[in-house]
Order: C-alpha cells, then sequence, then structure tokens
C-alpha cells in the first residue's frame, strides 16, 4: 500500500483550489444570471405594455363648431322618432366644412371627414337629447378624433415624422392646423371605460367586458367558494382512509394540472351542447371556470385546516361537542382567513383565464354591457385576446391599456391575498 | 465564580526551554475557568472565543487549548453550546448567516478565522462526524471517494480505491462492507452508517477530527464499536468529541472539558473531572444534579 | 308556474318548516321540564325539518330543469313524420317551432311546423304544472311528515349531521365528477371523430388541413387529418419553453435557496413570481408584438429567413412564463434535502456549489425531475400564447425559426365560431382534446407519484 502521507494529500489539496474556487464563483454567477433574468424579464414586460398602452387613456379630440340646422338634420322637432332619423352626420360634415371652407372634391372631403370619428354623429344626438332647446342653435363641441389621427397625432410626440399610416399630408396638414389654435387636444379618455367593444377603436371600451368578467367571477366564487370549502372539510376531517377518498385526492391534485382549454371542452360538450344552457353567457363561464379553481380552493382550503393545531379539536372534542360540531363552531372560522385567501388567489387565476371561455363562446363581439348571468357577454382577457387580434393599429394601445386595467386588478387581488394572510392568519 | 490568570505552563510540565515562547501566552485572561483549559504544544488553540446568534450570546470567553493526538471531551447540559463551540472549530457556523465568531483560533498556530483563510483546505484538515450518520445517496464506495474526489487526492482510479479501502479499514468496516460497496450507504445499519461517515471524514487524511455527539443516534452495542474506533484513531489525528454521555467522556478522553450556559467552566484530566472536580456546577452535573 | 316563483315559494315553505320544528322543540322542553330532556336542541329540530321539507324538492326542481328541455324536445319531434337528414337541419326546425311557439313569427310556417308548435306549448303548459304539483307535494308531505314523527327523543342534531356530511362528501366528490365528465366529453366526441377518420391516420397521418373536409367533391368528405405535424409542433415549443424554463428556474430555486440572503430572497422570489400571476393572453400580446418582431429581426440581421410567427418566439415566451413554477417547485424539493447532507459535504471540505452540485440536487433529483414534468405538461396544455404567438400552418418542420402550429391552437381554431357536432372537423378538436388530456393526465400521475416518494423519502 502506498499509503499518502498528509502532506502530499495538502499539497494536492492545494493544487486543486483554484481551479474549485473558479467554478464556485461561475456557479454563483450562473445563479445571479438566472434570477438577473427572471427579474428582467418581469421588467421587460411591464415596461413594455405600460409603454405601449398609456396613450389609450388619452383620446385626441377636435372641437368644431356645429349647428343644430333644423334644415340639415330633417327634423322640426326633437322626440325619439325624430332623433332616430335625424342626419347628425350631415351636421358634422357641415361643421367641418365650415372649419376648412377651401375644400372640394369628393377624396378631399372624404379625407375631411374622416377627421372625426364616426362616433361624432351619436355625441350630437346624445346633446340634443339631453338639451332639445339646442335645436337650432350653434355650440362648441369636442369629438373624438379618428383612429388614424389619434395615433398620428401621439406618435408625433416620439418623432417629428409621426406614424402616418392612412393619414394624408393633407389630413396631418389639418391636424396641425387644428393643433396649433387649440381646437385639437388630448384629452382624458372616459369613453375607453364607459364604453363596450367597437369596430371603430376610439369608441371602443372595456366597460362591457368588465361588467362580464365581474358577473362570471361572482358565478364562480358563488360556486367554488362552498363546494371547495365544502370537500376540503371532508377530505380533511372526515374523511376516512379508504380507496374512494385516495381517488379523490389523486384525482384532485390530477385536475390542478389539467390544461384549462380542457375545461372549455368540458363545458362546451356539456353544458352547452347537452344541459343547452345559452352560450356566451357568464353563467357557463362562471361554472366552467368553477371546476377549473375547485382544485385550488381545495388544496388551499386544506393546508388551512390542517395549520389549526390539533389541541383545538381534542380541546372541543374534550367538552363533549360532535365531530361535525367541532369543524363548524371552532376548526372552521380558525381557518377561515387562510381559506379566504385560498379563494381570492383562486379567483384572480379565473379572472386572467382565457382559453376555456372561448370554447364556449364568449369571444362573439359584444358591444351591449351585460345585465345578467345568461346574457351574452365578453369577459376582460378575451376583449384582449379579441382586440389584440385586430387589425387597426389604435387597437394596440387600447390592447396595452386593457391589459394594465386586467393586471391592475390582479396586483389588487394578490396584494389583498398577501396582506390577509398576514394580518388575520395566526402562527401556531 | 473566580477568574483567574493561568500559566499555561502549569497546565503540563514543560522543558524550560519552551517556557520563554509560551510567556506571550501566560498573560491571557482566562475568565471564569477553572483547572487547565490550555496545554503546550498545542493543535488547536482556542482564544477569548464569543459567538453571538444575531443579538444572543452562545459563547462567553471560551479558551480551550487541544493537544495533538489527545481526545478532548466536551460535556454540560443541553443547549450549554458545546455543540456550537465545536462547530467554530471547522467554521461550519458560517452556513448559519446570523452567526458571527469572536475570538483568536488558531491550528497549528495558523489562524482559522480571517479574511484571508480558505474554508475548503480547512475542512479538509479538521473533519467533522454529526449527531445523525449522514451518508449521502449514492454508493458506500461513492461516499468514501467523495473527499478525495473534489478535492483531486487520487490521481488515479487504483489509488482511490486504495483510499477508500484503507478509510473503510481505518473505520472498523471494511469486512462488513467489502462486498457490496456499490450499495447505496443509507442502506446500512446505523451504527455502520455513522463508521461510513468516519470513513468519509478520514478519506482526506485529515489532522483534527470533530465529533458532534456521533453515538446519540445508535444502540449500545453500535455505541461501543465507535468508542473502540476512537480510542484506534487517537494514534493518528487529534479528536474533539462532544457527548452527552458522562460515562462515554470518561471511556474515551484525556481530559473533558464542562460547558454550562455558554461558559466554560472547568477543563481537567477526565480522571479528575469524573472523580474530583473542581467546580461545585460541575460536581452537580457529574453526580446528576441537573443535566 | 314560473320557475323563479315554485323557488321562492319553497324557500318560504323551508323557512316555515324550520319555524314549526324550533317552536314544536321548544314547546316539548317547557312541557318537559327544559331542554336538557331534548335529545337534541331545537335549532337541530328546526333544521331537521326544513331539510326533510326542502332538500328533496330542490333536488328534484333541479333534475327537472336540467332533463325537460331534451325531453320535451325529443317528444315533439318524434311526432314530426318528415325530418331533415342532418342535426343542423333539425336544429333549424326546432327552433323554428320554439320560435312559433313564443309567438314570434317568421314568414308562413308549414302545416307540420304548426302543429308541432302547437304541441310543444301543450307539453310546455303541462310540464310546468306538473313540476309545481310535484315539488310542492313532495315537500310539504315530507315535511308534515317529519313534524308528525316528532318526538323530543328523536336525534335531530346526528340526523342533520348526516345530511351534512353527505353534502360533504358530495362536494368532495365533485372532483370525480369533473374527471369523469371530462372523459366523457372528449371520448364520446372524439370515438364519432374516429368513425369518419380512422385512428391511425388520425395519429400517424404527416398532412393536416381540415379545412378541406368542407369541401363536399373532396374524396371520403373528409380533409386531411394526420395530427403528426401537430404533436410535432406541439413538442417544438414546449421544447424551446423548457429549454429556456428549466435551467433558469432551477438555477434561480438553487440560488435562492442555497446562496441568497434573507434580504435578497424576500425581494427576488416575490419578483419572480409575479411572472406566474401575469395572465397567460398577456403573455401571447407580448410574444406576438414584442418577441416575435424581435426574433425575427435578429434572426435576419444575421442572415436568416424567420417567420413573423416563429415556433422561438411563442417558446421563448413560454419559457418566461413556467419559470417561476420550475423555480418554486424545485425550491420546495431543494428545501426538503435535510440540512445535514448538506454539512456533512462541506464539512469534508466541498465549496457550496460541489456540495449542491454533487450532494443537494442528486438528493433533489426525483422531486426536480417530477417538477420538470409538471412543467412539461403545463407547456403542452398552454393555449393563449401559442394562439396568440404560434401560426396555424400545420408545417411538418424542425426550424424553430417556421410557423408551426399546436394541438392547442388546432382546438380553438376548430371549435371559435359555430359548431356543428356532426363535421369532422368539430370531432376533431374533441379528438385533440382527447389526446391532450390522455397525455397531461399520464405526465402528471408519473410527476406526483414521483414527488410523492420523494417526499416520503425525507419524511
Amino acid at each position: 500500500m502506498t499509503d499518502l502521507t498528509q502532506d502530499q494529500v495538502r499539497e494536492r489539496i492545494e493544487q486543486s483550489l483554484a481551479g474549485r474556487h473558479r467554478k464556485e464563483k461561475l456557479f454563483r454567477g450562473l445563479g445571479i444570471a438566472s434570477i438577473a433574468f427572471g427579474v428582467l424579464a418581469v421588467l421587460v414586460l411591464f415596461t413594455d405594455i405600460i409603454s405601449k398602452g398609456s396613450g389609450a387613456f388619452v383620446q385626441t379630440t377636435v372641437q368644431l363648431e356645429v349647428t343644430y340646422d333644423p334644415a340639415v338634420l330633417g327634423i322640426d322637432k326633437v322626440d325619439e322618432e325624430s332623433l332616430t332619423w335625424a342626419n347628425f352626420t350631415g351636421v358634422v360634415r357641415e361643421a367641418l366644412r365650415e372649419r376648412f371652407p377651401g375644400v372640394s372634391g369628393r377624396s378631399e372631403k372624404r379625407e375631411l371627414y374622416s377627421l372625426v370619428s364616426t362616433g361624432a354623429p351619436f355625441t350630437l344626438r346624445n346633446r340634443l337629447e339631453a338639451n332639445p332647446e339646442l335645436l337650432g342653435q350653434t355650440e362648441k363641441v369636442w369629438f373624438a378624433a379618428d383612429d388614424d389621427v389619434d395615433t398620428f397625432y401621439k406618435s408625433l410626440d416620439d418623432s417629428a415624422e409621426g406614424f402616418r399610416g392612412r393619414t394624408s399630408d393633407q389630413m396631418a396638414a389639418w391636424v396641425a392646423q387644428l393643433a396649433d389654435s387649440g381646437e385639437l387636444k388630448k384629452r382624458f379618455n372616459t369613453t375607453f371605460f364607459t364604453n363596450g367593444d367597437s369596430r371603430e377603436p376610439e369608441q371602443a371600451g372595456i366597460r362591457a367586458a368588465l361588467v362580464g368578467s365581474l358577473l362570471t367571477l361572482m358565478v364562480t366564487l358563488a360556486l367554488s367558494f362552498p363546494i371547495g370549502v365544502a370537500a376540503a372539510i371532508y377530505l380533511e376531517e372526515f374523511a376516512p382512509k379508504n380507496r374512494w377518498t385516495d381517488l379523490i385526492e389523486v384525482n384532485i391534485n390530477n385536475l390542478a394540472a389539467v390544461p384549462s382549454i380542457v375545461f372549455g371542452l368540458l363545458g362546451l360538450a356539456i353544458f352547452i351542447n347537452f344541459f343547452e344552457l345559452p352560450r356566451s353567457a357568464p353563467l357557463v363561464g362562471g361554472l366552467v371556470l368553477t371546476l377549473m379553481t375547485l382544485p385550488t380552493i381545495i388544496i388551499s382550503s386544506r393546508a388551512a385546516l390542517k395549520a389549526v393545531p390539533p389541541s383545538i379539536r381534542e380541546a372541543a372534542m374534550g367538552m363533549g361537542a360532535s365531530r361535525m360540531q367541532v369543524v363548524l363552531h371552532h376548526v372552521l372560522p380558525l381557518a377561515m382567513p387562510g381559506m379566504l385567501t385560498g379563494a381570492i388567489i383562486g379567483m384572480a387565476q379565473a379572472l386572467g383565464e382565457t382559453a376555456p371561455l372561448l370554447m364556449i363562446g364568449m369571444v362573439a363581439f359584444i358591444v351591449d354591457v351585460p345585465g345578467g348571468v345568461t346574457d351574452p357577454a365578453t369577459v376582460l382577457p378575451v376583449q384582449i385576446f379579441l382586440w389584440a387580434d385586430s387589425p387597426e393599429r389604435a387597437f394596440v394601445e387600447k390592447t396595452s391599456a386593457a391589459i394594465m386595467v386586467l393586471l391592475s386588478f390582479l396586483i389588487v387581488m394578490n396584494a389583498s391575498a398577501v396582506w390577509l394572510r398576514k394580518k388575520l392568519e395566526r402562527r401556531w | 465564580m473566580n477568574t483567574m490568570i493561568l500559566d499555561a505552563g502549569n497546565a503540563a510540565p514543560a522543558a524550560t526551554g519552551q517556557v520563554e515562547q509560551d510567556t506571550v501566552e501566560t498573560n491571557i485572561k482566562v475568565s471564569e475557568t477553572v483547572g487547565q483549559p490550555l496545554c503546550k504544544d498545542a493543535k488547536l488553540s482556542m482564544r477569548n472565543v464569543n459567538v453571538f446568534y444575531g443579538e444572543t450570546q452562545a459563547i462567553h470567553d471560551v479558551s480551550l487549548d487541544i493537544g495533538r493526538n489527545e481526545v478532548v471531551a466536551m460535556i454540560g447540559p443541553s443547549g450549554c453550546g458545546k455543540s456550537t463551540f465545536l462547530r467554530c472549530i471547522n467554521r461550519m457556523n458560517d452556513t448559519i448567516e446570523s452567526c458571527r465568531v469572536e475570538g483568536d483560533l488558531t491550528l497549528d498556530g495558523e489562524p482559522i478565522y480571517g479574511p484571508k483563510v480558505d474554508v475548503v483546505p480547512l475542512r479538509a484538515r479538521v473533519g467533522m462526524v454529526f449527531q445523525k450518520p449522514n451518508p449521502f445517496p449514492k454508493t458506500i464506495y461513492e461516499n468514501v471517494a467523495y473527499g478525495p474526489k473534489i478535492h483531486g487526492i487520487a490521481s488515479r482510479r487504483a489509488e482511490l480505491d486504495e483510499i477508500v479501502e484503507n478509510s473503510l479499514r481505518r473505520a472498523g468496516l471494511w469486512d462488513e462492507v467489502k462486498d457490496r460497496l456499490d450499495k447505496p450507504g443509507t442502506g446500512l445499519s446505523g451504527g455502520q452508517q455513522q463508521r461510513l461517515c468516519i470513513a468519509r471524514a478520514i478519506a482526506v487524511s485529515p489532522e483534527v477530527i470533530l465529533m458532534d455527539e456521533p453515538c446519540s443516534a445508535l444502540d449500545p452495542i453500535a455505541t461501543a464499536r465507535i468508542e473502540e474506533l476512537i480510542d484506534e484513531l487517537r494514534k493518528n489525528y487529534t479528536i474533539a468529541i462532544v457527548t452527552h454521555s458522562m460515562q462515554q467522556a470518561a471511556r474515551v478522553s484525556q481530559r473533558t472539558a464542562y460547558f454550562h450556559l455558554g461558559h466554560l467552566v472547568e477543563v481537567n484530566d477526565t480522571e479528575t473531572v469524573f472523580t474530583n472536580p473542581q467546580h461545585e456546577l460541575t460536581e452537580a452535573y457529574i453526580t446528576g444534579r441537573f443535566g | 308556474m314560473q320557475t323563479p316563483t315554485l323557488f321562492a315559494l319553497l324557500l318560504l315553505l323551508v323557512l316555515v318548516a324550520y319555524g314549526t320544528g324550533f317552536s314544536r322543540a321548544l314547546a316539548a322542553a317547557r312541557s318537559r321540564g327544559g331542554m336538557r330532556n331534548l335529545a337534541a336542541l331545537p335549532t337541530y329540530y328546526g333544521t331537521h325539518t326544513a331539510l326533510w321539507c326542502g332538500l328533496p324538492a330542490l333536488i328534484l326542481l333541479g333534475a327537472w330543469l336540467a332533463f325537460d328541455d331534451p325531453i320535451i324536445r325529443s317528444l315533439v319531434m318524434g311526432a314530426i313524420e318528415d325530418k331533415p337528414d342532418t342535426i343542423a337541419g333539425r336544429d333549424l326546425l326546432y327552433s323554428q317551432i320554439q320560435n312559433l311557439a313564443a309567438g314570434n313569427l317568421f314568414g308562413e310556417p308549414s302545416a307540420q311546423v304548426k302543429a308541432a308548435a302547437e304541441r310543444l306549448t301543450s307539453l310546455q303548459a303541462a310540464a310546468s304544472t306538473l313540476q309545481t304539483i310535484i315539488v310542492l307535494v313532495l315537500s310539504l308531505g315530507l315535511g308534515a311528515f317529519t313534524l308528525l314523527r316528532f318526538s323530543p327523543e328523536v336525534r335531530a342534531r346526528e340526523k342533520v349531521e348526516k345530511v351534512l356530511r353527505g353534502v360533504l362528501v358530495t362536494c368532495a366528490s365533485a372532483a370525480i365528477l369533473t374527471t369523469v365528465g371530462i372523459l366523457l366529453s372528449v371520448l364520446f366526441e372524439s370515438l364519432r371523430f374516429f368513425q369518419s377518420v380512422p385512428v391511425t391516420e388520425f395519429l400517424f397521418g404527416l398532412h393536416w388541413s381540415p379545412q378541406m373536409a368542407l369541401r363536399a367533391d373532396q374524396v371520403g368528405s373528409s380533409g386531411a387529418f394526420g395530427a403528426v405535424p401537430l404533436f410535432t409542433g406541439t413538442l417544438m415549443v414546449s421544447a424551446i419553453a423548457m429549454f429556456v424554463a428549466v435551467p433558469v428556474g432551477l438555477m434561480s430555486a438553487i440560488y435562492l435557496a442555497e446562496y441568497a440572503s434573507n434580504r435578497v430572497r424576500s425581494l427576488a422570489k416575490p419578483v419572480i413570481e409575479i411572472l406566474a400571476g401575469v395572465p397567460t393572453v398577456v403573455y401571447g400580446f407580448f410574444a406576438a408584438l414584442t418577441v416575435a418582431p424581435f426574433v425575427r429581426e435578429v434572426a435576419t440581421s444575421i442572415g436568416l429567413q424567420a417567420s413573423s410567427e416563429s415556433a422561438l418566439a411563442a417558446g421563448l415566451v413560454m419559457g418566461v412564463m413556467i419559470i417561476p413554477f420550475v423555480s418554486s417547485l424545485s425550491d420546495d424539493v431543494i428545501n426538503a434535502v435535510p440540512q445535514s447532507l448538506r454539512d456533512g459535504a462541506l464539512g469534508l471540505g466541498s465549496t457550496h456549489s460541489e456540495t449542491v452540485r454533487k450532494v443537494v440536487i442528486p438528493a433533489a433529483l426525483p422531486g426536480i425531475v417530477g417538477g420538470v414534468l409538471l412543467a412539461v405538461s403545463r407547456a403542452i396544455g398552454e393555449t393563449m400564447i401559442v394562439v396568440m404567438a404560434a401560426g396555424l400552418a400545420a408545417n411538418l418542420t424542425a426550424n424553430p425559426l417556421e410557423s408551426v402550429t399546436t394541438v392547442t391552437v388546432q382546438i380553438v381554431t376548430l371549435l371559435v365560431g359555430d359548431q356543428e357536432f356532426d363535421s369532422p372537423k368539430t370531432l376533431a378538436a374533441f379528438a385533440l382534446g382527447l389526446m391532450l388530456f390522455l397525455s397531461t393526465l399520464v405526465l402528471n400521475f408519473i410527476a406526483l407519484h414521483v414527488v410523492k416518494k420523494y417526499r416520503e423519502q425525507y419524511d
């Protein structure tokens, strides 16, 4: 045996040190790089969305002096029927022609008319409906500019040329002229929060989608929370160890990892095709999302129940309470904060979900704000998907803005879950 | 408790030539410790060690030497800081974020702490055996070969085989495992696992072996084997062992240090500690009034 | 009676039942000299009565609502002699009948439709009356029966708890029901699909173009349903995603668990977890509008041709999405490795990275593998990113710069919009869904099993 002496060993260790410390540094560097990559991804994602979307909260508007000329409108009194037939488009065009008297020729006129949104006549209609005495009068009104003009005008902030798109030289000149005289301005975009979807970007808003999301979430919460909590109570407090409960356990864990789109297939085949529930309805959306979030809620509720120390159960049991009384009177109230936290997280997950809702027809183009859980509706993430698919450049801005709204809801929900956990959860 | 100035020279009858060297140390204040904490020609020397976990102080001003080829046992009631102190010696406390160590610790006169000290070769020189046997989830061979491999000690496969065999022999495990070197180390019995861990530690030819209650998880027969082994190992290594068993301390060690609430109360020849303790706390512990 | 009215009436009955049960118990207690002589508290007697009064009736009402429409429809349609052959035609006919019955007249209906509409109206009226009667009789009868059987010896609490327990079991079984529901819904439609397209063609065919199925002059009336390009596309995008997510996720988990100070950990961990909370549709938008053009530009600048909807862009973004998933699962398993193993390695003089690479990771490997499998199943099932950023063209290619399509993308494209449940095009989506469900099920099952075994090892 050629036993190495301690000195030989020392020497060999010394020789190996430099290389090993180099590897150590490299490994640690890789770790830091990975963390940095993750953090960078968050930063890039958020700055990208915010830089694209912040513009949507303002809207380029044009001020025009309009005359509610009965002759142009073709009406002589203001009532429901006459408002329906009145030619407000003519009034808007008249106002534009008056502002730029030199315009002639069909194509030039068409360009002139396309300065303001096609929604401008509705603005006038609403004004006149609210103030019938305006008939025959003249007033200055701010109209939303057309989306191309809006995009062009906003892009002037980034470059002197601006993004032209469908905006011609002539139109650019008009825009410059109006901007100089203070008749063209960017103002806060209330339309975005008060309107439903529209094919015209400047008239599109998220209200219908928000209400749809709210209704869907209400259905989801109303179903998934009680069922989830009940299931968790059974599994944690009552279930005997047998094959059936084992099967349930395995099932819950598996369902938590089933792709969401599969739940959409289930909703389509069972709720819509078999039970013939209405398509595109928050009711069906809520049902599908309930099935999807149930595993999450059950798992977190069980964790909350597990966290209640057995001593509480023993104390109550020792007083002669039945198993059910122990759970309902003592364990459940103590586990509630944890369960609520889980429910909020489940709801946040449901709020951001898109794919299964596409399956059950919530992609329909819906302008009206839904009034109930069986009305056709869309939800915020699906609205984002629809807008992201739209070719108009102005929709990029709207999409990003809608994402910002969605993300802020999610941040509020998650933050409140964290807050709730810190505030209410007891440390045993 | 009496505070006293110890002359290191008094601890052991010294050759006169070395007294002058030692005078440097003679005036060190060894607070509160009775007996002979210091010794001449120490392998390990710890002076005025204080250890903090965040705000709380776990070790108070402990000074202790451990001589060459000596077994020093550290005893005391649980929570007295003996394990913490042991883990200072090979800087295992570095892994605990809030832990701070103060004082002078040297191995063969070289500092253990300090900005320039590399813990990697230090820990190769000061091996450690833990309370619970902790073989890696690898084969028996891989467990023992792990140290030599990472340190680049063996240059050839044959050399590695030899180191593994030698280490297992020294740990008294070779005959039991030579036919199943490729089986997982976790499959051995508790006592075998602990001897495997000892073999793993000695495979990198350490100078000092620290043992942190190495038998606390073992049955009496396995414990007896480990104790025999410790006596055997003393020929080649310096050993510091923490134990909660006074009998074990009496059986395996030459000197015994008694810790109490983070203070080193008494250090003396093992026989003295167990037959004629000088400090009342030691006596109270030995006689079983607490523990 | 209208269903909502009936429902309200039922609730009222339940309240009355509770009150009666409660007061009966109180009276009994008074006459017997105190609550002590009752077998349960009065609330339990009230609840007991209310449950018998309400629950069976409610269950019946629910079942009725679920099944009355299909039954009425089959009765109405069964009476019609010359029905259209196609499902779509029958649907159209039935909605015509429904409209007529509801009073919305479109054009001049045929005599047959008129007769059917009348039949429908009368059936609906009869069903409504029958429903009201049965529900009310059931509710009143059972409520009265319970009250009649009232006695202070009845162990009302135990009975109520038994029912409650039944409710809990039912809720817990919802998970099984969901799985069965998923299986049935995809299985049935898939079987119908495989009647028109052979399984072998679906699984091994190299050509996918379901749109052609609509053309009547196509041979065999079915388009091309070879799903191999979808499978390879799915695998490619998933592979790219895992290529990003596994190293980054694993290394961040290692760094956070082994190296980072508490401060860094408490800052970096939530930031990375934000990535898990971002909805997939947002990633899809990001992939389509930011990453895809970027990939294309980079590819062009180094002289490569990249499609504007490249697999690479979708895969990269999907990888970013999965990073927190991998990292939190790995974090869990790395933390489950006992500290004693780290101490053992460090005590031998391993550097920190040697401890991690040679001891911690091998010890945690089963758990990490399980986590990665779960991540793969998530990547395979991810929908929105690929719908928005990968293409529709079923290319059989190994070039990540080309556009590919995936199983999930095809499910969405085939099913969004109006579906006819008799065309292979629609049914193909369910066959793809079956494949998706089965493959993720197997992956999840293995992964969960591996992770569970791993946890048991260190518990």
